[in-house]
């Protein structure tokens, strides 16, 4: 992609809160009309980065620009071309659905008159109408998450920053969700998101990011990242000695990893070797399922639990 | 390094007319409820004028030529001054910060934390000027306002609400928790109620505290002010007065902003 089409570009971002460092000397870019992924286990720096990138946190180094323009030097002037959806629930409770849109239109001295046409149109768009006078209060965390989206996208943001878009969300809303994502990418908004979830970056992501302890550890397209790290395919199988000596003899090269009582194999060979292997050796309870982010992000990350 | 944290909370902030948009927010959120907002300061002046004024005055003599109830008059408008702006900065501003991220969401938008904090505080004041016009209209209906001058309380309701804004969004920034503001509400607040020249004139206390009180208490200067306004009693304390407010809020004004600031953004 040529350079002039970089809409963000971090170079040894840094950040940190007295002596812990929350990002640790990135460099990352962001390409005009794509959707970037941040992963990474909680506590990775993912949220830390969206603050930055939307000038509310200070850098500590490094240097940050959105659309060629230095964080530090022209917050109001990126922050009006962003529109942002956090993590945590900020809706305001003292006002409706309607009134949070207007009131936040007004943030952008949008004019009332176009303020409420966008409101009408973004309620709409988000299955919110029949909500519109209702009280934050009143709403199921599935439609607060789609107003706080609605909310985001009142100034038309040629970026949008969602963190953690769809956590805590039932599957119907999770995918009401992503449709709407679909939609905006398409119209060339440029989406940052960052997620737990592996199966929405390899849903939505052009590109992704794998954070771990303030670093960027490894980047690309999630299908690429798959082939690289898992291969194609995985076989699990049910734990047992003789079963773990046989495949270690079958497939020399694999990475054979045990996980409670199930074996993990993951190969680097073509499609379809599983399957020869499980007509010689029948094994029980044995699956052969496509390789996924969630490997990935695994193997590179490790399982041991973040606080 | 030390120096220089301190001359940064000294450092007069940039501010635009996105202020306004602050204020135009929690306006909004009072309207909505303007029916709780508006009665109980009506009806809290009118209990204490008929109880302390009626009741406890007809064992008081006049003091500087004034029946107790007409002494007491401009002490509730300064008091209402004085507890509109500072429960509005103290607990309100801190739900707002703390419990329902509104300033988190507002500073996604152009608008920046200082005009978030300033904002605030100018609302604080409005919430004094207000609470005043509400006294006022119950004391002109005792029939205890003899001057035209008392028009003039309006701008310092205003100017010394903002006093009280600035001081409470200190405590405000510095606050752990919202229990915290138990402190300044009795060890601050409460004394100056009461010894401020509320409700017996300053001169019945001991010199040193008639000193303190003119020296660290706000509500002192928003009293003698208020009375004399009310009464049409110019004289040269009230030069003093409003020097003392006049001095104390843009410092204060800049050093909360500083100070809350240094607590969100880190």
């Amino acid at each position: 992609m040529a350079g002039s089409d970089v809409l963000i570009n971090a170079e040894g971002l840094t950040k940190k809160f007295g002596d812990f460092v929350a990002v640790g000397n990135i460099d990352f870019k962001v390409y005009k009309g794509e959707c970037c992924g941040f992963l990474g286990p909680n506590g990775a720096g993912k949220t830390t980065t969206i603050k930055t990138i939307h000038c509310v946190l200070p850098l500590t180094s490094g240097k940050l620009t959105v659309a060629d323009m230095n964080v530090s030097k022209k917050p109001r002037e990126i922050k009006k071309m962003i529109g942002v959806a956090p993590q945590e629930n900020n809706l305001d409770p003292d006002f409706s659905v309607i009134t949070n849109l207007l009131v936040y239109a007004r943030y952008f001295d949008i004019q009332k008159a176009e303020a409420l046409k966008r409101a009408e149109t973004l309620l709409k768009f988000f299955q919110l109408e029949a909500k519109k006078e209702v009280i934050i209060d009143e709403l199921s965390t599935g439609m607060k998450r789609r107003l706080i989206l609605a909310r985001a996208l009142i100034n038309e943001p040629k970026i949008l920053l969602l963190d953690e878009p769809t956590t805590g969300l039932d599957p119907q809303a999770r995918h009401l969700i992503w449709d709407k994502i679909r939609d905006l990418r398409k119209q060339g908004v440029t989406i940052i998101l960052t997620t737990h979830y592996m199966e929405e970056a390899a849903e939505l992501c052009d590109h992704t990011l794998i954070m771990d302890n303030g670093k960027i550890i490894e980047e690309g397209k999630p299908s690429t990242l798959i082939k690289k790290h898992i291969g194609e395919e995985v076989l699990e199988v049910s734990y047992d000695e003789k079963i773990m000596k046989t495949l270690k003899k079958k497939f020399p090269e694999a990475r054979l990893e045990v996980l409670g009582d199930r074996i993990l194999v993951f190969t680097t060979q073509p499609h379809g070797i599983f399957e020869t292997f499980l007509k010689d050796f029948p094994l029980k309870d044995a699956t052969i399922r496509n390789a996924n982010l969630e490997d990935v992000f695994l193997k590179l990350t490790g399982r041991k639990l973040r606080e | 390094m030390k120096h220089a944290k301190t001359t940064s909370l000294f450092k007069v902030p940039k501010l635009t007319y996105r202020v306004w948009k602050v204020w135009q927010r929690d306006f909004d959120v009072f309207m909505k409820t303007w029916k709780v907002n508006f009665f109980p300061p009506l009806l809290e002046p009118i209990f204490f004028l008929v109880a302390m004024g009626y009741g406890l005055g007809t064992f008081v003599q006049p003091i500087q030529g004034l029946s107790y109830i007409q002494f007491i008059a401009p002490a509730l408008i300064s008091i209402s001054i004085m507890y509109s702006s500072f429960f509005e900065c103290t607990y309100g501003s801190f739900v707002r910060m703390y419990y329902q991220k509104t300033f988190d969401a507002i500073i996604a938008t152009p608008i920046s934390i200082e005009e978030v904090i300033a904002g605030e505080l100018l609302w604080g004041a409005t919430r004094s000027l207000i609470s005043s016009i509400i006294v006022l209209a119950v004391v002109g209906a005792f029939g205890l306002i003899s001057s035209p001058l008392f028009i003039l309380i309006l701008l310092v309701a205003f100017l010394g609400g903002l006093t009280f804004s600035t001081i409470a969004m200190i405590f405000t920034s510095l606050a752990p928790s919202i229990d915290f503001f138990n402190y300044p509400a009795f060890l601050f607040i409460t004394p100056m109620f009461l010894l401020s020249g509320t409700f017996f004139p300053l001169t019945s206390l001991p010199p040193f505290m008639q000193v303190f009180a003119k020296t660290f208490l706000p509500l002192t200067h928003v009293v003698n002010l208020i009375r004399s306004l009310i009464i049409g009693n110019l004289e040269t304390s009230l030069l003093i007065s409003l020097a003392w407010i006049a001095a104390v809020t843009p410092v204060f004004f800049v050093l909360s902003i500083n100070l809350m600031k240094r607590r969100l953004i880190k």
